[in-house]
């Protein structure tokens, strides 16, 4: 029920409060009164047709590239996957 | 998708990182002299965990297990009687969302009081509940008000929009509940024997840091605000066993692309002005001091409970149904033996096989045959 799924910011209404969102696809009209300064473009978290927050993608690259990094560090102690590769891929469905 | 955030999805990273949550569960596991236990309290984690595989691919390493985070599994039954007394009402039409319409009540369902001729409309958005009064102004639509901090400011916002629009036939019965509250209330309980929180990213988008900060300072374990995706999950268990080992025990944010240091204070802004904390009802655990919200007395118009006078309903769990020691995280639904057998998503008995977000059914379509 506290399901959030990002959508792409397409348009905004002249009167600021409703936006319409990508989402895969699909679009759809949101209420974006409770997050401030939306923008065209802008990534937000969408919940029973309300936006409750913006995505900041940079923050989503930064952390990205930490764990990218954190796990590179080591690789040859660590690295290697400790289950299959064919159980693993049933966690990234 | 954006491609950037595509990237969290790749099954690469997840992979290494998994390996690194095993080498880090075992030294932890030989420390404690048990398997590490972690709690995720959000009924979106406990299905993503589920349909990830992420359970199974942890099991014998660590334990998740899931807490009082499905909205409408946590719902009490005397809320649920009061629900379907409302719809039984000639005038009412109740407006909901669709969760709820299988919850089975002491004898019946919203569904089957729909099936006998009570108007029960599912809805996506509480602004789609505004917009059902509107368009028929001989009926009382009321909305059912089901979940957590992240659920209330939208229909906060769905009563500024009736308010404005002076509906005279639009209410709301308010069975909200709040987060935090219930954590104390499970922590206060010896039960369960829980090592850190995976905690609920959209509840922390709307309420920040702060308010689940006394798990660390109070009771001594880790938690981290979590996302939603594989990487997100698996990066917070690393983070809690981190923090295990370390001894350096805190709150931390983990899903800092959505969640701000101080939540969204618009959100809570005007949820606030709506609804005031009230002592509540949870499914498991009885009464909760300042755990749920009711609608303020200048807004008592809007308020569902106050417009219909509705009886004390007679209540009654069914017969075997362990819903309740399954959100205290005392048992998973293996354990109850309703599960998979007497109690099935067909035909459910409790409303943790009800709800798609209830563990018991998260667990049933995705776990049941491991």
């Amino acid at each position: 029920m506290c399901l959030g799924v990002p959508g792409r910011v397409v348009s905004l209404e002249p009167d600021g409060q409703w936006a319409v969102i990508e989402t895969m696809g699909l679009e759809q009209k949101v209420g974006v009164q409770l997050v401030e300064g939306v923008a065209v473009g802008d990534y937000l978290i969408v919940h029973a047709g309300y936006a409750i927050e913006k995505l900041d993608l940079e923050d989503a690259v930064e952390r990205l590239r930490l764990w990218e990094e954190i796990l590179s560090r080591g690789e040859d102690a660590v690295g290697r996957p400790a289950v299959p590769a064919g159980r693993g891929e049933a966690a990234e469905r | 998708m954006n491609k950037k955030l595509g990237r969290w999805r790749e099954p690469d990273l997840s992979r290494k990182l998994l390996a690194r949550v095993i080498l880090l569960a075992r030294t932890v596991a030989e420390r404690l002299g048990r398997l590490p236990v972690f709690m995720e309290v959000c009924g979106t984690h406990t299905v993503a965990i589920s349909r990830t595989g992420l359970r199974g691919l942890l099991a014998g390493y660590l334990e998740l297990r899931s807490g009082p985070g499905c909205p409408v599994c946590v719902t009490d039954g005397g809320e649920i009687e009061r629900m379907i007394m409302l719809a039984r009402l000639p005038e009412v039409t109740v407006a909901t969302f669709g969760d709820m319409l299988r919850v089975p009540g002491r004898d019946t369902s919203l569904e089957e009081e729909r099936a006998r001729g009570a108007r029960v409309e599912v809805v996506y958005s509480p602004a789609d509940a505004v917009a059902l009064a509107e368009a028929h102004p001989e009926k009382q639509v009321v909305f059912l008000g089901v979940g957590f901090e992240t659920t209330a400011p939208t229909v906060a916002l769905a009563l500024a929009a009736a308010a404005e629009k002076k509906l005279p036939n639009f209410t709301v019965y308010s069975a909200h509940k709040l987060v935090p509250p219930v954590m104390r209330a499970l922590l206060h309980d010896p039960g369960p024997a829980v090592d850190g929180f995976i905690l609920p990213g959209h509840v922390c988008a709307v309420t920040g840091r702060a308010p689940f900060d006394f798990i660390a300072e109070q009771y001594g374990l880790p938690a981290v605000i979590t996302g939603f995706e594989p990487l997100d999950i698996l990066g917070s268990v690393y983070r809690l066993l981190e923090m295990i080992l370390s001894g350096h025990v805190r709150v931390l944010n983990g899903y800092t692309r959505v969640v701000r240091e101080a939540g969204n204070r618009e959100a809570r802004l005007i949820m606030n002005k709506y609804f005031r904390p009230v002592d509540a009802f949870w499914r498991g655990f009885g009464p909760v001091p300042e755990s749920g919200l009711a609608l303020r007395e200048r807004f008592g118009g809007f308020d569902a409970a106050r417009r219909f006078a509705l009886p004390e309903p007679a209540t009654a769990v069914r017969e075997g149904c362990r819903c309740g020691d399954l959100l205290r995280g005392r048992i998973n639904p293996r354990q109850c033996p309703l599960f998979a057998a007497a109690c099935t998503p067909a035909r459910p008995v409790g409303p943790c096989m009800v709800s798609s977000e209830g563990a018991c059914a998260a667990y049933y379509q995705y776990e049941r045959n491991r």
